[in-house]
């Protein structure tokens, strides 16, 4: 038997007994920019493929969400800052080993981009949109020119936006749950799905749900897969690696991770649209809600339960 | 110059000493501490055996914290002291979840904040506060790359071990065994 304790007494809070130092506004951050990634992502993609038109939602209207997302997404980060006024260091030193410095960096590139992509649809929407400046004008006029061109750095900037949010948490050592290469990967499907998922619910044309779902499917069943391999890979790890895959299987983030991402964010949506591919009819709203709903509460739980991960010594 | 930490646990009796030292030399706000005492038990009674480490930032040479910071706040001092420059520190958090030692916390007025070696002692060439007030003198502060110190004299002749040395890291605090 090992027992092991302080004898000098040490009660720091958010780091005894158990390190709580990220709170609820990480797992939101990760979210929105797993969110923003995926539907840059597929809007690039569709446009590069030229079916602006066919997939509207995709490529003009889901967009409008990006800007507010990241801003959103930057803001949570800013909440979760103890040093709130220094902020701006952030951005007056670029350090590429460190990922929360270029993820930074990232953000700040895509959200630019984002806010010129819908701002070059926003007479689309509201065709009495008056832009003011005629310098304004001329530039709209060439965004549109150049979307093919955009397109591009934008769908590449947005996977690696994604895989960001994974690289984030996988980069820390001292965590064993996050440090695993295929979180990178893991949290870019999972952010193409609730960025698929946030398309279907602002799409109007059957045809183009149709399309989104069949592309959501296939990240959902990658996703299954990422994760399977996840945990294989911390049962054949480490002994505090094994401790990490326990917490799902069997430990206390057992039921929320396989009700609330498995069974209802994942599974559950699939089968709905599997059964609306095969010809049932299916409140959409519902795989759609569920996804987002499942990606969210998936981020939640690996921030929480990577914190309490450490190394035994 | 690389600066390390010996630390004796056959003579550590865990008074705390060291903790309440560092607690006053450096204005350590109340309820926080940057070393601290664990006692590890092993066995059942009566084959008991017991250790005590006086624990702290391990200065690694190869620190996850400085790596992971966005800001260049954490760095290495001479030395291989690693450091936090208060202002321009963002409070972020990254150091402190990449520390496998948990050495870092979150200071009240919003930096991290950790042991420094007292580096203001070492400077005027004197030990750090812990290391000038154990009293069973189980704590050995010097310089690896000087063959005739205190330290690398110690590390010579005792074995030891480092904590968590699988993390990577290369710490250079020392508990002989």
């Amino acid at each position: 038997m090992k027992e092991e304790l302080f004898v000098s007494g040490r009660n720091i809070p958010n780091i005894d007994p158990y390190l709580h130092i990220w709170h609820w506004q990480i797992p939101i951050y990760l979210f929105l920019g797993g969110l923003a990634a995926g539907i840059l992502f597929l809007a690039g993609v569709y446009t590069i493929l030229g079916k602006e038109k066919e997939m509207p939602a995709t490529v003009k209207w889901a967009p409008f969400l990006v800007p507010f997302a990241l801003i959103i997404g930057l803001f949570m980060l800013f909440l979760d800052l103890k040093h709130k006024m220094y902020f701006w260091q952030l951005y007056t030193t670029i350090r590429l080993e460190s990922p929360m410095g270029w993820g930074a960096w990232v953000l700040m590139i895509m959200t630019p981009i984002s806010i010129i992509w819908s701002a070059s649809y926003i007479r689309e929407v509201f065709p009495n949109w008056d832009w003011k400046f005629k310098f304004l004008y001329t530039f709209e006029a060439w965004v549109i020119r150049n979307r093919w061109y955009i397109a591009w750095p934008m769908a590449i900037y947005a996977v690696i936006l994604g895989i960001y949010t994974g690289i984030l948490l996988s980069a820390f050592n001292a965590r064993p749950l996050w440090n695993t290469t295929i979180l990178g990967p893991l949290f870019l499907v999972s952010g193409m799905s609730t960025g698929a998922a946030c398309i279907i619910l602002m799409s109007k044309s059957h045809e183009e749900r149709r399309i989104i779902s069949r592309l959501d499917l296939l990240f959902i069943v990658v996703e299954l897969f990422f994760i399977t391999h996840m945990i294989m890979g911390f049962l054949a790890g480490s002994e505090v690696q094994i401790n990490a895959a326990n917490l799902f299987l069997g430990g206390q983030f057992t039921v929320p991770f396989f009700v609330f991402v498995i069974l209802l964010g994942l599974i559950f949506p699939a089968i709905l649209e599997v059964l609306e591919l095969i010809g049932y009819k299916m409140p959409i709203i519902i795989p759609a809600v569920f996804i987002l709903f499942g990606g969210l509460i998936f981020r939640f739980i690996m921030v929480e339960a990577g914190q309490i991960t450490r190394y035994l010594y | 110059m690389r600066y390390a930490m010996a630390i004796d646990t056959r003579k550590c009796v865990g008074c705390s000493d060291c903790v309440v030292a560092c607690q006053t030399e450096n204005n350590v706000p109340i309820g926080f501490c940057r070393d601290w005492v664990s006692e590890t038990v092993d066995g059942t009674y009566p084959n008991v055996s017991i250790e005590l480490r006086s624990e702290r930032c391990n200065h690694c040479d190869n620190s996850p914290c400085v790596r992971c910071c966005p800001t260049g706040a954490s760095h290495f001092e001479d030395g291989g002291i690693v450091l936090v420059t208060h202002n321009k520190c963002i409070g972020c958090g990254a150091c402190i979840e990449s520390c496998p030692y948990e050495a870092r916390y979150s200071h009240p007025d919003g930096y991290v904040d950790k042991c420094t070696f007292c580096i203001h002692r070492v400077r005027k060439g004197e030990k750090p506060a812990c290391v000038s007030v154990c009293p069973t003198s189980c704590m050995y502060f010097g310089d690896l790359e000087d063959p005739n110190s205190e330290i690398v004299n110690v590390l010579k002749n005792r074995k030891f071990k480092a904590l968590a040395p699988e993390a990577g890291t290369k710490p250079q605090i020392f508990y002989l065994v």
